[in-house]
C-alpha cells in the first residue's frame, strides 16, 4: 500500500508532527506530577517543575549575631556571612520582611533610623547603626540554590503518613476481587457458550444489560443488606461486591471469546467420553487463558482506581482505607498546599497499575477489543 | 488478623470452595442423582445434562441476582421511602429533588458532561487513530496515549490538579498566562467553563480508549476500497471521511454509547476537584453527597441515573440478539 500514488502524501510531516504535538500534550501532566514528587518541597513553590532543571532562586532569612557587633566611634558594625561556614551567590538582599529582596548584591541599603546594610555576592555583609544594637537584625537575601531532587517526599509520605497501610490495603482489595469472579465467571461463560439449554438466549440477553446497571443503583439497597447479615463495613462485603460488580463484563468477554474456540476440538472430546467438567478444565481453561488474562488485567485496573466503591462498603476509619480514598478525602484537605507530598502520594498509587499496564497491555488491547467491536 | 492474611485465607476459601463446589456438584449428578452405571443410562446422561449448565450457573447468577438484579428493584423500592426510611412518601423524594436547584445543576451539567465528553473523546481517539495508523512508531504513540487508561481518577485528578493550580509556579495554565501578562486565575472557579475542564480530564482518560478500538476498525476496512477511491482520484480527506468513516460508524457508536456510559457513572472527579462546588455538581457526585445522610433521596438520583441509561441497555440487548441469530 505505501508505494501507491497518493497514500504517501505530503502531509506526512503534517502527521508526523501533529502526532508529536497530541502525544506531548498527553505526557506532559503526568511528567509534571513525576518530577514534582521528586523535589524539595522550597523548589516547588518557587518554580515551576518545567524550570526544575536550573537552580532555583529561594528567599532566605537570617540573624545577624548582636553579640558579634563592634563599636567605633560611635558607629556599631556587625560584619559576616549570610551562608555562615557554607557557600553560595546572593542576587539581592533587603532589610525588611516586607521587602527582602530591594537591593542588588554590593549596593549599600540605607534602612530605617540611619542603619545600613551591604551585602556582597559572595555574602559577606557588613550591618551599621549609629545605636547600639541591642536585638539580631534579620537580613533578608535572594540566593541560587542548585536543583535539588531526592526521595524525601516518598519517605515522607511512607513513614508518617500511614500511606503504606493504605497501599496494603489496596493489595489487600484487589487480588481477592479479581480472581473469585474468573473462577465464577468462567464457569457461567462456558456454560453460555457451549451448553445447549432452554434459556440462554434470555441469559445472554440479561448478561449485556446488567452490562451497564450504573453502579450507584447497588450501593444503598447492598449496604443495607450487608448490615443486616453483619457483614457491615468490612473487606469481605468489598470483596463481594466487586465479585458481582465485575461479573456481567467477564461472563460477556469469557463467552465471547469461548464461542469462538473451535468446536471440533470440543466434540471430539465429548465422543472420546469427556465429560463437560472435564472439557471446561482441560480443554476451554486453559484455551481461553488471553481472555482470562484481559479480565483479570481489567478487574485489577478497575478494582485497583475504584473510590466509589472503597467508599461506601470499607469502613471509613482511616485503618482501612484505600489509597484512592486516602488522597482524595485525606491528603487532598490536610495536605492541600504540600504538592510534593500529593504527588509523591499520586505516584505511589498509580505505579502499580502503570507497570501492569505497560506489560500486560497486548491482553488488555485484545480484551477491549473482544467486549466492544462485535 | 492483618487484613492482608485474612484476604490471602478469602482467596483460597474462595477459589477453593468454587473448584469444590463444581466438583463436587458435578461428581453428585453423575454418580449419585443420575448414575451412569444404573439401569438405563441415556436416559440418565440426558437427565444429567439438563441439570449441569444451571450448576455451572449457579455461582454466577446468584451473584448477578443479588448484587446487580436485587438493587435495581430495591433502590426503587427505598426510594419510595424518607430520610430515615420508615415512612412510605410515593414520590415524594423524586418532587423535592427536582424542585432542588443543586439537582438542576447536577442534571444540567450531566447533560453537558454526556454532549461533550463521548463526542470529544472518540473523535479524538478516531483522530489519533487515523493519524498514528501508518506511522512507523505508531505504536509507541498509541501506549503512550493509552496510558491514562491505566491511571485512577483520583489519580488523574490529581495529576489535573497541578496543571489547573492557581499558582504560576505550580499550574502549567497559569504559567502560560503569566507569560502574556495575564493574571492568574482558579480555572476551577471559573463560573460554567470549570465543567469544561474537569470533562477535559475524563477526555484524556478515554481518548486511549477509543483510539485503540477505533485503530483496529480502522484496520478491518477492506483495502480495495481505499484502492479504488485513490484510482478514482480521493484526496486523503476524502478517503478518510467518505471512505472510511461510514464503514466504521457501528463501532463508533459503540465506543460513542460506551464512553456516555462511563460518564453516568464517574464520580470522582468531580468529588476529587471541586467536591460539587462552584456550580460542578453531577448526578453521580450529587447522589454520594447524600449517600450515608439521605439514602431516600440518594437511590432517587441513582434511580434517575438508571433511567437515563435505560435506553443504552435496551439497544445494547437488541444488538447482542442480532449477532446471536
Amino acid at each position: 500500500m505505501d508505494n501507491i500514488a497518493g497514500t504517501k502524501s505530503s502531509l506526512s510531516w503534517a502527521v508526523n508532527i501533529s502526532v508529536v504535538l497530541l502525544v506531548v500534550l498527553w505526557l506532559i501532566p503526568t511528567v509534571g506530577l513525576l518530577v514534582s514528587s521528586f523535589r524539595d518541597r522550597d523548589q516547588i513553590s518557587a518554580t515551576g517543575w518545567w524550570l526544575s532543571p536550573f537552580p532555583v532562586s529561594e528567599n532566605y532569612q537570617v540573624k545577624a549575631p548582636a553579640d558579634d557587633a563592634t563599636a567605633d566611634g560611635g558607629v556599631n558594625t556587625i560584619t559576616g556571612n549570610v551562608f555562615g561556614e557554607g557557600s553560595g551567590k546572593v542576587s539581592r538582599f533587603g532589610g525588611k520582611r516586607a521587602a527582602p529582596t530591594e537591593f542588588k548584591a554590593g549596593e549599600t541599603a540605607q534602612l530605617t533610623r540611619d542603619r545600613t546594610l551591604t551585602v556582597q555576592s559572595d555574602g559577606s555583609y557588613i550591618y551599621t547603626s549609629p545605636e547600639e544594637i541591642t536585638r539580631d537584625p534579620s537580613i533578608y537575601f535572594a540566593a541560587a540554590s542548585p536543583p535539588d531532587f531526592s526521595l524525601d517526599n516518598y519517605r515522607t509520605i511512607m513513614a508518617s503518613d500511614n500511606m503504606d497501610r493504605a497501599f496494603i490495603n489496596t493489595l489487600t482489595v484487589t487480588i481477592p476481587a479479581t480472581i473469585i469472579p474468573i473462577l465464577i465467571a468462567a464457569f457461567a461463560a462456558y456454560a453460555l457458550a457451549w451448553m445447549d439449554f432452554k434459556g440462554r438466549g434470555f441469559l445472554i440477553a440479561l448478561v449485556v444489560g446488567l452490562l451497564v446497571v450504573p453502579l450507584q443503583l447497588a450501593l444503598v439497597p447492598l449496604l443495607t443488606l450487608h448490615n443486616k447479615v453483619g457483614i457491615g463495613q468490612s473487606f469481605l462485603g468489598i470483596w463481594m461486591a466487586h465479585t458481582g460488580f465485575g461479573l456481567p463484563l467477564a461472563i460477556y468477554l469469557l463467552r465471547n471469546y469461548m464461542v469462538g474456540l473451535p468446536r471440533d476440538i470440543i466434540e471430539s472430546a465429548k465422543v472420546d467420553g469427556a465429560t463437560d467438567f472435564q472439557v471446561f478444565t482441560k480443554i476451554v481453561l486453559p484455551l481461553s487463558f488471553p481472555a482470562l488474562a484481559s479480565f483479570a488485567i481489567f478487574q485489577f485496573l478497575w478494582t485497583w482506581n475504584d473510590l466509589l466503591v472503597a467508599k461506601v462498603f470499607l469502613p471509613s476509619n482511616s485503618e482501612s482505607w484505600v489509597m484512592t480514598v486516602k488522597i482524595a478525602d485525606d491528603l487532598l484537605g490536610s495536605k492541600g498546599g504540600d504538592w510534593g507530598i500529593l504527588a509523591a502520594a499520586a505516584f505511589i498509587s498509580i505505579a502499580v497499575p502503570l507497570i501492569v499496564f505497560f506489560t500486560m497491555q497486548r491482553y488488555l488491547v485484545r480484551g477491549l477489543l473482544a467486549g466492544s467491536v462485535k | 488478623m492483618s487484613p492482608l492474611i485474612q484476604g490471602m485465607l478469602t482467596i483460597l476459601i474462595g477459589v477453593g470452595g468454587c473448584v469444590g463446589y463444581f466438583y463436587a456438584s458435578n461428581l453428585i449428578l453423575d454418580k449419585v442423582i443420575f448414575p451412569t452405571q444404573a439401569k438405563n443410562p441415556g436416559k440418565n446422561i440426558n437427565r444429567a445434562n439438563m441439570v449441569r449448565p444451571w450448576l455451572f450457573l449457579f455461582p454466577a447468577l446468584a451473584a448477578l441476582g443479588l448484587y446487580l438484579v436485587y438493587p435495581v428493584v430495591g433502590s426503587f423500592y427505598r426510594s419510595l421511602f424518607n430520610r430515615s426510611g420508615d415512612e412510605f412518601i410515593g414520590f415524594g423524594n423524586y418532587t423535592t429533588m427536582f424542585g432542588d436547584d443543586g439537582f438542576q445543576t447536577a442534571l444540567l451539567n450531566n447533560f453537558l458532561w454526556v454532549l461533550v465528553v463521548p463526542a470529544s473523546a472518540t473523535f479524538l481517539g478516531l483522530l489519533v487513530a487515523q493519524l498514528t495508523d501508518r506511522l512507523s512508531w505508531g505504536n509507541i504513540a498509541k501506549s503512550l496515549i493509552f496510558m491514562p487508561m491505566a491511571i485512577s481518577f483520583v489519580g488523574a485528578s490529581l495529576i489535573w490538579k497541578f496543571v489547573y493550580a492557581n499558582n504560576p509556579d505550580i499550574g502549567l495554565i497559569n504559567a502560560i498566562r503569566d507569560v502574556f501578562g495575564a493574571a492568574p486565575l482558579d480555572p476551577l472557579q471559573l463560573p460554567f467553563w470549570n465543567n469544561f475542564f474537569l470533562m477535559f480530564i475524563l477526555v484524556w482518560i478515554q481518548t486511549g480508549f477509543a483510539m485503540v478500538i477505533l485503530s483496529a476498525a480502522l484496520r478491518g476496512i477492506p483495502e480495495e476500497t481505499i484502492e479504488a477511491a485513490i484510482i478514482d482520484g480521493a484526496n486523503p480527506f476524502q478517503i478518510f471521511f467518505k471512505i472510511k468513516v461510514p464503514q466504521i460508524m457501528g463501532t463508533i457508536v459503540v465506543v460513542w454509547t460506551t464512553i456516555t456510559i462511563l460518564v453516568l457513572k464517574v464520580f470522582d472527579i468531580v468529588y476529587t476537584m471541586t467536591g460539587g462546588n462552584f456550580g460542578t455538581e453531577i448526578l453521580p457526585s450529587y447522589m454520594m453527597a447524600y449517600m450515608f445522610r439521605d439514602d431516600g433521596r440518594a437511590t432517587a438520583v441513582a434511580f434517575v441515573i438508571m433511567i437515563i441509561v435505560l435506553p443504552v441497555m435496551i439497544w445494547n440487548i437488541r444488538q447482542a440478539r442480532q449477532e446471536m441469530k
